[in-house]
């Protein structure tokens, strides 16, 4: 077999003959069958409800804590996914709108302590702490974000997209490194996690399960969207936007839109993060955890939503554990990144599928 | 009104930096059709290298030397194992190919020379400051960078418009096939230009680093602003890349400087100072910003 | 007699100092095939992006159905019935054939900001999916990723996303580009079967199609329309002639392809 051929079936260029199906069912995108990647999907879903349980019996309470990281970041990773293996818009700069959340959170939080308000006179603000008030504003902010970051970035495409979004995203962390009023580069601490009616989140347990909620409830939601009238237009758009247009759809609306429901979501999860790491600092929105967010989507598998989950579970893990080995673990990190673009596109969900390629 | 001169030849000098550094970017975009995030890394390489350098020989010189061919070579060898298999493939797989080279270099700068930031000294026979302007004194070194800037400016203009070489680059970005089939040896052009393209950048690097630190890392802010300075300019345009270098260099620099001042005349000093820091921060996005809003290819696009 | 379905006055366009387009003019009356000719470079591709609204024209204008176009971005124009299919197979590679009609259909019911419902259960989809894949001859292939399509079946996928709106102008670019004899057989019946639904204007260099199938005939040189007309006039007309050197003018009559 030459390099050729080998490139070509790795990377699903050539079709193949698709994983046989166990029974006929619709699975997460389109027609599928019951096979390797539901059973995958299962398996998985299966093993995080238990996982706290198990980190309780094992006595290793750090489990939850790292667990309930991965579900955050994995939720960000699948709103980029939407935005990005779905909509076909390469986007550097995800990790504003995961800022802007977490920062919602922390500002609010913030002036709950200490009982001022934001702004002054007749546009005042009062903190608060109610994740019920807090959460649903950080998503509208990051939304909002979004909308406006967007309609100015749409009007590019490929490099000149690419580059726009990275200097919006730089742009929103230098001004919050500017913002002395709240931390500037040091950032905010959290005096406490926020609260939720009947639960307490300061117990990490409770908290992993709210996590977990979230990430699945955005899962399915975006299941139901990548296959709805809007979702089929957002992926012809990937494939072809010249066609759209002269098809008939005004194209421009129907990414923004997408680009503005990724937003929000990366915005969930950065009021997450806050809570989580009771800590926000700007480093949430630098560029590069844009990009770390973007190799979660790499490693796990692009347009296929449930990828992005096992992409950050294995970043993450990767880095937690090679650390414990080398303190320079990214420079093994960068060439193996370098690698599976070249020769592994399809990512772990990809193998695991046993993909013939047909991702949305 | 010194203050205002000597700000804004910092700015210019800024300028002259960001201009070396979007060169070898612009290049590589409007020929290879790369979008290439690791172009920070060899401004980081020929910081590093010149600075070991001069430290160990005490020449400043010296250290400038052993930058540029580092760099040069460094991009060749990137260029070699990785860049070439970017070429045919689409933006995203170049980003994160890119984004792992950054990860790399950054790590092994780190393993090679720790963490904390090396420090380069002007040298002696510049570090004195020249009367540009009867009663207005400039630093020499930066009066120096600016020249440096301006001469390679002019030989990249001959460089493009009077040799062969630089024919036949030309000719390798407005049609590949075609040159290729006229005996010109692509790949070997592209290995070519793509060092070029790091070799500005390890100077941008190496003339840096007596006024900013030297750390891991140092690329990727000067790379932020070489994006905004090749979008406002347009992509694949070195024109474009020369007023966007300047227009950016400027406004920064200017903002910096002179925002605070300009906002407390409307606002009280607190509010003034917190807000002009924040704006200042802001400024060259918000110019990308109005750039894209009105010209969305930047504003002197190469033909294609 | 009837307004002429598209009108095209005056259209210029520059390159930098090449024009590209010469006040270009033309006319398509409904229910005519016209045929748009001229050598290689004459400017036709640049014409039919500045008509399908892909190009914005320095000066010039556009009338289609009785409203001025001009100014309308693309999609637009194709919601007012103004369709195109490209030279170059322009599809959803990663959809499935269903998926691409379905797309298309979709296009011209109402907005598409429905987020829940699978875009599969549209009543409209339901309803003109069946006779959408039929026209095209894919029922078969329904399934399949586009990009798996033979390079036929994704031409009339091709053309068939563009029929779907039921458009009342087609421009066809080139679809004789690459085709061999027995593919070019079958376009010709296909165009044929088409004349009845649409209007068409095509853009096309194989000569024996034109002189088959066209009602009127344009001849564009350097931009600029040089002759307009029934094709026996287009035949022996001398600038047109000297125009194509005498090389691919049929010399008998109507060669049926």
């Amino acid at each position: 077999m030459t390099s050729g051929e080998f490139s070509q079936t790795v990377l699903n260029l050539k079709p193949k003959v698709s994983t046989p199906c166990l029974t006929d069912a619709v699975g997460p995108v389109g027609r599928r069958c019951v096979n390797r990647k539901t059973i995958a999907i299962a398996i998985s879903a299966g093993l995080l409800m238990v996982l706290p349980i198990v980190a309780g019996l094992t006595d290793e309470p750090y489990l939850v804590t790292l667990a309930s990281r991965i579900l955050i970041y994995a939720l960000a990773a699948v709103s980029l996914d939407l935005m990005l293996g779905f909509g076909g818009m390469v986007s550097l700069g995800h990790a504003a709108f995961f800022g802007i959340g977490a920062y919602g959170v922390g500002i609010l939080s913030m002036h709950a302590f200490e009982g001022t308000t934001l702004f002054n006179g007749s546009l005042a603000i009062g903190g608060s702490q109610a994740a019920l008030v807090v959460w649903p504003l950080a998503v509208l902010l990051s939304a909002a974000a979004a909308g406006i970051i967007g309609a100015l970035s749409l009007r590019t495409t490929g490099m000149h997209f690419i580059m726009i979004t990275l200097a919006f995203a730089q742009m929103l962390y230098y001004f919050f490194v500017s913002l002395e009023a709240y931390g500037g580069d040091d950032g905010i601490s959290l005096f406490a996690r926020n609260t939720l009616p009947g639960l307490d989140l300061g117990d990490d347990r409770q908290f992993y399960y709210v996590c977990l909620a979230a990430l699945v409830l955005f899962l399915f939601f975006s299941w139901r969207l990548v296959q709805s009238r809007f979702g089929m237009v957002i992926r012809g758009c990937r494939d072809n936007e010249r066609r759209m247009k002269s098809i008939g759809f005004p194209t421009f609306r129907y990414r923004l839109v997408c680009f503005i429901i990724a937003g929000a979501g990366a915005g969930l999860a950065g009021a997450l993060i806050a809570n989580q790491t009771e800590y926000v600092s700007p480093g949430l929105m630098h560029w590069t955890r844009s990009g770390e967010i973007l190799v979660m989507v790499l490693l796990g598998g692009m347009g296929t939503l449930f990828g992005p989950v096992l992409g950050a579970a294995t970043l993450l893990l990767m880095e937690e554990f090679l650390s414990i080995y080398t303190e320079h673990w990214m420079v093994f990190l960068g060439p193996f990144l370098v690698v599976v673009v070249l020769f592994a596109k399809q990512g772990i969900y990809g193998i695991l599928a046993g993909g013939n390629g047909n991702h949305g | 009104m010194l203050l205002f001169i000597e700000q804004l030849l910092n700015g210019l000098q800024l300028g002259i930096m960001l201009f070396l550094m979007s060169t070898g970017l612009t290049l590589v975009f409007g020929i290879m059709q790369v979008i290439n995030l690791a172009h920070g890394s060899f401004y980081m390489i020929g910081a590093y290298v010149g600075a070991t350098v001069a430290l160990r020989t005490g020449s400043f010189l010296l250290g400038v030397l052993a930058a540029l061919p580092a760099a040069a070579l460094a991009g060749m060898v990137v260029e070699t194992l990785v860049l070439r298999r970017l070429y045919k493939k689409d933006h995203l797989d170049q980003v994160l190919a890119t984004f792992g080279l950054i990860m790399f270099f950054n790590e092994l700068t780190r393993i090679l020379w720790g963490r904390q930031p090396l420090f380069m000294d002007v040298p002696a026979w510049l570090s004195g400051s020249v009367e540009i302007l009867p009663g207005i004194p400039y630093p020499s070194y930066r009066l120096a960078v600016i020249a440096v800037g301006i001469m390679v400016g002019v030989l990249l203009y001959l460089l493009f418009t009077r040799t062969r070489i630089g024919m036949q680059i030309r000719a390798g970005a407005s049609n590949r096939e075609m040159a290729g089939a006229l005996g010109v040896n692509i790949r070997l052009l592209y290995t070519l230009v793509f060092g070029l393209g790091t070799l500005l950048a390890g100077l941008a690097g190496v003339m840096a680093g007596p006024i900013l630190a030297v750390e891991a890392g140092m690329g990727e802010s000067i790379l932020i602003l070489t994006f905004v300075v090749i979008v406002i300019g347009g992509i694949g345009s070195i024109r474009g890349a020369l007023v966007g270098a300047l227009l950016v260099g400027l406004v920064d620099t200017l903002g910096r400087a002179f925002l605070p001042v300009l906002l407390r005349l409307f606002l009280s000093p607190a509010y003034a100072d917190g807000a002009a820091a924040s704006l200042a921060s802001m400024s060259v996005y918000l110019l990308m910003a109005a750039v894209l809003v009105w010209r969305p290819k930047g504003l002197l696009p190469a033909h294609t | 007699m009837a307004e002429a379905l598209l009108s095209v006055r005056s259209l210029v366009k520059h390159y930098g100092a090449v024009q590209a387009s010469d006040h270009f003019c033309l006319e398509v009356a409904r229910g005519e095939l016209h045929a748009l000719i001229g050598p290689n470079g004459a400017g036709k591709t640049t014409a039919l992006n500045q008509l399908s609204g892909e190009l914005k024209p320095d000066s010039g204008e556009i009338y289609f159905d009785g409203h001025y176009i001009t100014p309308w971005p693309v999609h637009r124009r194709a919601r007012m019935g103004l369709a195109r299919s490209y030279q170059i197979t322009s599809i959803f590679d990663r959809l499935t054939v269903k998926e691409n009609l379905s797309l298309a259909i979709q296009a011209h019911n109402g907005h598409s900001f429905r987020f829940w419902r699978k875009a599969g259960d549209d009543p409209a989809t339901r309803r003109e999916i069946g006779p959408a894949l039929e026209r095209v001859g894919l029922e078969e292939r329904a399934d399949i990723p586009a990009v798996s399509l033979s390079h036929g079946e994704k031409r009339q996928l091709e053309v068939g996303m563009a029929l779907v709106g039921r458009p009342k102008l087609l421009l066809l670019d080139e679809p004789y580009a690459g085709m061999g004899p027995g593919g070019a057989v079958e376009l010709t019946k296909l165009i044929r079967r088409l004349k009845d639904e649409v209007s068409i204007l095509l853009v096309e260099h194989d000569m024996g199609a034109v002189f088959s199938l066209a009602d009127r005939i344009s001849v564009l040189v350097y931009g600029r329309t040089i002759a307009s007309g029934a094709p026996e006039t287009i035949r022996a007309d001398p600038a047109v002639r000297q125009a194509y050197l005498g090389d691919e003018m049929p010399a008998t009559e109507g060669t049926d392809a």
